[in-house]
């Protein structure tokens, strides 16, 4: 008989501590494909965050690195820059990425560092208990904003994608989500390209991942993707934001 | 080999390229642009890497992913910078990664001044970021040990999976002074099989990280790093002595880095001005500190004190004290915030205690 469906290489053998519903698990089996196909579980190195996606480096196959929060460009460009050869990438949350990481992750996309970064985007603090991100939309409630996040408190959510694309570094940035099948399929697309552009030396890369917290949302699985694909798509269109 | 005369800082930077440093990442701040603009030239010209990173946080993250690469890394920086590099350096403790950070050290607290001082002695030995690490702390006095220690901190760094900390100051980076270029003997290092390099047919992926999430693992680590330090205690002290072993002082200096130079020349003035004999302990290693040996010379018989002489308000007085340990009273005599003690200064304070006329 022929299998129809085998588990990607590009993960290891172990259990995912990740809640019911959350994207991340998704998110590392696209990786973990996208690896297998390129033929790079063997020589890529993964530069894990701080918040849910820190033990990333004991589920994907390749040998990884933790980072100090939001450092994980900074990180990677450390590795690039003596190992031009291996595949590098970060996987980061809004709060390591958007938050405390912004300088690190902006200036490596100035420098055009020839690394991909994926970026997951839940509008809130997964790891820590559901705390305000600088992505979490207006009215949107959390632990540090319980009356909801107000514009005149708080500001308009960052927008990441748009904001990096006006750096020349940047050479592909496109926002998916994993909310329904055919937006994991885009988002394999999306994942696949940006490794697959770094591969050919052309610049920096990042996929931003809109993705479901349904327990720090309090939501149930399927209201979570309604609102990934309802309010978080409207603010957060998907899409290629550019390609070079 | 025929002497040749550098500026502190270029010698530092053309110490670690001759180290075999793979690469640097520095970000602008004096009084060490020079090693930062001497690398940004040079390195390329080895076929190493430099970056000019967009802060010392940065920077120090970026050394934290070359040595987790299993590349020699450096950075360097001053006082408020090296502030700011605390969080990767426990990172990079904790990860047990080899790298080698200098503090061209300058007045503080906050933006301070850009003259000398050693203001950040706390801070170096006794961890400067968060959680139980230490970093091994060489303090050259001047360009030529700050060459062979930089050169050394390489091979430290590679033995102990540590981060070494070059503890100098303003005035060894800024000043010039002949120096040997000297033939190192090759150093027998432990392989980087724990490095992040890509499988490339390795069974199991290597995840280098400071996260041992289970308290009785963290714990064990704990442990660990700290029989590093132990060992560093055992087999790295370094320091040196003057006047110490066979004349009997009656009154010891312990200083290190700039102001033991200055101490050499009290030692004289002492014995002209005052007929008094002055020795000098000039710890080379801060961390691991030389108690013992310290202790050794300030229990013997005619030594009425000692006095730590540094340009601080008293930090490495605290070492000093733990290693005379009542063995004959301690004093401090210190200049801060970038001014730098006189030779007479000194001299006069040391006269002062000898006569006892100064307070513990």
């Amino acid at each position: 008989m022929k299998p129809v469906y085998v588990k990607s290489k590009g993960l290891q053998d172990t259990e995912l501590h990740y809640c019911p519903g959350c994207s991340h698990g998704i998110v590392h089996k696209l990786i973990a494909e996208t690896l297998e196909e390129l033929n790079i579980i063997d020589t890529s190195v993964l530069i894990c965050p701080v918040g849910c996606g820190v033990f990333a480096g004991n589920y994907l196959a390749c040998d990884a690195v933790e980072a100090a929060h939001g450092r994980a460009p900074a990180v990677a460009t450390g590795i690039k820059r003596t190992c031009p050869d291996q595949p590098v990438f970060t996987y980061q949350g809004d709060g390591d990425l958007a938050s405390i990481g912004i300088a690190e992750i902006v200036h490596a996309a100035m420098r055009g560092e020839k690394f991909t970064t994926i970026f997951i985007n839940n509008g809130i603090y997964g790891m820590t208990g559901g705390q305000m991100a600088p992505t979490t939309l207006i009215g949107q409630k959390a632990t540090t904003a319980p009356l909801g996040r107000q514009k005149e408190l708080h500001g308009e959510p960052i927008r990441m994608c748009e904001m990096l694309s006006s750096l020349g570094g940047l050479v592909y940035a496109e926002r998916v989500c994993v909310a329904d099948v055919p937006h994991i399929i885009k988002a394999k697309r999306a994942i696949k390209k940006a490794f697959t552009k770094q591969l050919n030396n052309e610049g920096f890369t990042f996929v931003e991942v809109l993705a479901a917290c349904p327990t720090n949302w309090a939501m149930t699985t399927r209201k979570a993707n309604e609102w990934v694909l309802g309010p978080m798509a409207e603010y957060y269109p998907l899409g290629v934001i550019k390609e070079v | 080999m025929a002497k040749e005369l550098w500026k502190g800082n270029e010698a530092i930077a053309e110490a670690a390229i001759r180290a075999g440093c793979d690469c640097f990442f520095g970000y602008p701040i004096t009084p060490q642009n020079e090693i930062p603009e001497y690398m940004s030239l040079h390195m390329p010209q080895h076929g190493k890497v430099f970056v000019q990173a967009e802060s010392e946080v940065a920077a120090i993250n970026m050394v934290y992913g070359a040595a987790a690469a299993g590349k020699r890394a450096m950075t360097s920086s001053s006082s408020p910078g090296i502030s700011l590099k605390q969080e990767g350096i426990s990172y990079i403790a904790g990860a047990e990664l080899p790298a080698v950070i200098i503090n061209m050290s300058r007045g503080g607290p906050g933006l301070g001044t850009i003259q000398a001082s050693q203001a950040d002695y706390f801070q170096s030995t006794r961890g400067g970021g968060n959680g139980d690490y230490r970093t091994m702390v060489l303090a050259p006095q001047s360009i030529q040990e700050a060459v062979d220690l930089v050169q050394d901190a390489f091979d430290l760094a590679d033995k102990y999976r540590n981060p070494v900390l070059i503890l100098a100051d303003g005035m060894i980076g800024q000043m010039m002074e002949p120096i040997e270029w000297k033939q190192r003997p090759s150093v027998e290092l432990p392989p980087k099989d724990w490095a992040a390099t890509g499988r490339h047919g390795r069974e199991k992926n290597n995840f280098v990280t400071s996260l041992r999430i289970d308290a009785p693992d963290c714990e064990l680590h704990n442990v660990h790093i700290q029989s590093k330090y132990d060992r560093m205690a055992e087999e790295e002290l370094r320091y040196e002595t003057i006047g110490c072993d066979g004349q009997e002082p009656e009154i010891i200096l312990a200083s290190y880095g700039t102001t033991a130079r200055i101490c050499w020349s009290a030692i004289n003035r002492l014995e002209r001005k005052y007929g008094i004999k002055a020795g000098l302990f000039r710890p080379i290693t801060l961390f691991p500190f030389p108690y013992d040996q310290l202790h050794q010379i300030a229990s013997r018989p005619g030594v009425k004190a000692v006095i730590s002489v540094e340009m601080s308000q008293g930090q490495m007085v605290d070492d000093v004290k733990l290693a005379v340990n009542g063995a004959a009273p301690v004093h401090f005599f210190g200049r801060a915030g970038g001014s730098i003690p006189t030779v007479d200064e000194v001299a006069d304070f040391a006269a002062s205690v000898v006569k006892g006329g100064a307070g513990k």
